[in-house]
């Protein structure tokens, strides 16, 4: 008895080590979107809705606050990306060399990792608002008259202090993960082409971003995520409208006006349906990085 | 030429990057430390006019409700770390060791809530937890923190899993030992390290929390994320700062103490773009 029973327990061995992760995943994180699916199709037994609609996508894809909501997180999500990418990439083509200070600013460039992105848009509240520390370096060097010469760089329109929040968040990260991958490959590709006559900008094209491109992609697509679902950085630097769509979802569903959440939910599930599209990038990435 | 050298030209190019780095990182931070000792510091001067307490007294006072948010995220985020160790270590087991079929399908599972925005699950498990009774309490803010946290505690341990071998536990059985035992005396010693980090970035995971926690806490309670908010929006600088030096001290002591295996292991680098 005793045998059989250890028999079944190793059969099924694997199955039960994964179950109570899959059921957390499954049924916290599925259960939790398909109520929500279900009320942005009009599914929302709560306040009495039982028809199945499109209206609410209707209404949302219709209405102009979302749409320039919609162009705005996709903008600050693109450009704090991009920008991370290409920054991330240029300092590590330096960061990978040893010289003196080397270590230390390696140490230094990890700090941003661990910080809570409210933290990092603290500090950066600090030295960029109108009376911040860089308006009054400006001011004592007589660059401004006055805090409204400052440029507006915080609860701006376009979001400036938002992408520069996310940058100084997400540059150490591509950055280290590109640093991680250029050690584990070594210098023996690059010593080689420039043996075959490769000058610098060619090692670089045509022997180091092949190797580090999926790498790149990868964690952008982790940072492109992100930055497009992150609702406290829109919401503390930006200004009410137009807004991020985390934060317009958030707003409605946050309404007295409970017939307002379907359209919310509706809101966050198209945010949903654009990250998995990115997931099955990031899979065919990963994979492709792994051959 | 050695590509661990950067050639003598190049010199200047590094010197700038460093300084690049080194000012773009401290900046903030050196603000953050100086606007929490500033007493009176009026535009346009660039120093603090007369230093003090104050701030300092504020936060350590129980209306500034610091202490309140401490306790609160300090409890919830012990407990997402105690249930990601509990749920997550098998799990870690059997994808860094095992082959079976439908591995990608799992991994796949688990990158899910890593790279869709939490807030629609979110938001349905709000009405789910409201039937429940689960809002506005530790267990139900812990659960929904562990969807995040828990994929990141996963990928980090099975990683971990990945570079161990079964001999020593092997070993250990065929002289006595009994699963417990192994466990004990055995595996855990193997993996402690990274198990360690694992659980520290875990805990840092929910630590970060703040539209989960405002959700589902429903304001009755308040973590360390949403005693700062206030004072960032009504521009309050100097109580602002001392409470961001509050809330950002853990991730600075886990950074401390990581910072060796941050350069060798991708994976506990990868964990750290969530937060």
């Amino acid at each position: 008895m005793a045998r059989r029973l250890e028999r079944l327990f190793s059969r099924f061995r694997t199955p039960l080590m994964l179950l109570p992760s899959l059921l957390v995943i499954v049924l916290l994180f599925g259960g939790g979107m398909l109520v929500g699916i279900g009320q942005s199709f009009g599914y929302f037994p709560a306040i009495g809705l039982r028809d199945w609609t499109f209206d609410n996508y209707v209404n949302v894809a219709t209405d102009q606050t979302f749409l320039r909501s919609l162009w705005l997180t996709f903008r600050i999500a693109f450009v704090s990306t991009v920008l991370s990418a290409v920054i991330a990439v240029a300092l590590v083509m330096v960061l990978r060399y040893s010289f003196t200070g080397s270590k230390f600013t390696t140490f230094i460039f990890q700090i941003p990792l661990p910080v809570p992105h409210l933290v990092a848009a603290s500090g950066l509240l600090l030295l960029f608002t109108q009376s911040g520390i860089f308006a009054r370096i400006a001011a004592t060097l007589g660059l401004i008259d006055r805090p409204a010469d400052f440029p507006v760089l915080v609860f701006d329109r376009p979001g400036v202090s938002i992408v520069l929040t996310f940058l100084w968040k997400e540059v150490p990260f591509i950055g280290l993960v590109v640093l991680a991958i250029l050690r584990s490959i070594g210098p023996q590709f690059e010593e080689l082409a420039q043996t075959l006559g490769a000058g610098p900008w060619q090692r670089f094209r045509h022997v180091l971003l092949p190797l580090i491109m999926p790498g790149v992609l990868a964690t952008s697509i982790i940072v492109f995520a992100f930055t497009f679902a992150n609702y406290e950085i829109p919401l503390l630097l930006g200004v009410r409208s137009p807004t991020t769509l985390p934060v317009l979802a958030f707003r409605n569903y946050g309404d007295a006006d409970l017939g307002l959440r379907p359209e919310a939910m509706a809101i966050s599930v198209i945010l949903a349906v654009i990250s998995l599209i990115l997931l099955g990038a990031y899979r065919r990435l990963t994979r492709y990085a792994m051959r | 030429m050695s590509t661990t050298q950067l050639g003598t030209g190049s010199a200047w190019l590094s010197r700038v990057v460093v300084l690049a780095i080194v000012v773009t990182v401290g900046l903030p931070l050196s603000a953050l430390i100086v606007w929490s000792v500033a007493f009176r510091w009026n535009y346009p001067d660039v120093l603090p006019e007369q230093w003090g307490r104050q701030a300092w007294s504020y936060v350590a006072s129980p209306s500034s409700r610091v202490f309140e948010g401490l306790r609160h995220s300090l409890v919830i985020g012990v407990l997402v770390t105690a249930m990601a160790n509990v749920i997550g270590l098998p799990t870690a087991r059997a994808l860094g060791m095992h082959e079976f079929r439908g591995k990608g399908l799992v991994e796949w599972l688990l990158l899910m809530p890593i790279i869709v925005p939490a807030i629609v699950a979110t938001m349905g498990i709000h009405i789910m937890f409201l039937r429940w009774g689960l809002t506005g309490s530790y267990f139900g803010i812990a659960l929904v923190h562990l969807i995040p946290a828990l994929p990141y505690f996963v990928l980090i341990t099975a990683s971990v899993f990945a570079n161990y071998g079964t001999e020593l536990e092997d070993t250990a059985r065929t002289l006595g030992a009994g699963r417990a035992q192994v466990f004990v005396w055995v595996t855990l010693p193997a993996i402690g390290p990274g198990l360690t980090v694992a659980s520290m970035f875990t805990f840092l995971v929910s630590w970060s929390q703040y539209v989960t926690t405002l959700l589902i806490g429903g304001g009755r309670i308040i973590t360390l994320p949403m005693v700062l908010f206030p004072f960032l929006a009504a521009g309050d600088n100097a109580n602002a700062a001392a409470v961001s030096l509050v809330f950002v001290a853990p991730a600075i002591v886990v950074l401390v103490l990581t910072s060796r295996r941050l350069n060798t292991d991708s994976t506990v680098m990868g964990g750290f773009g969530r937060l």
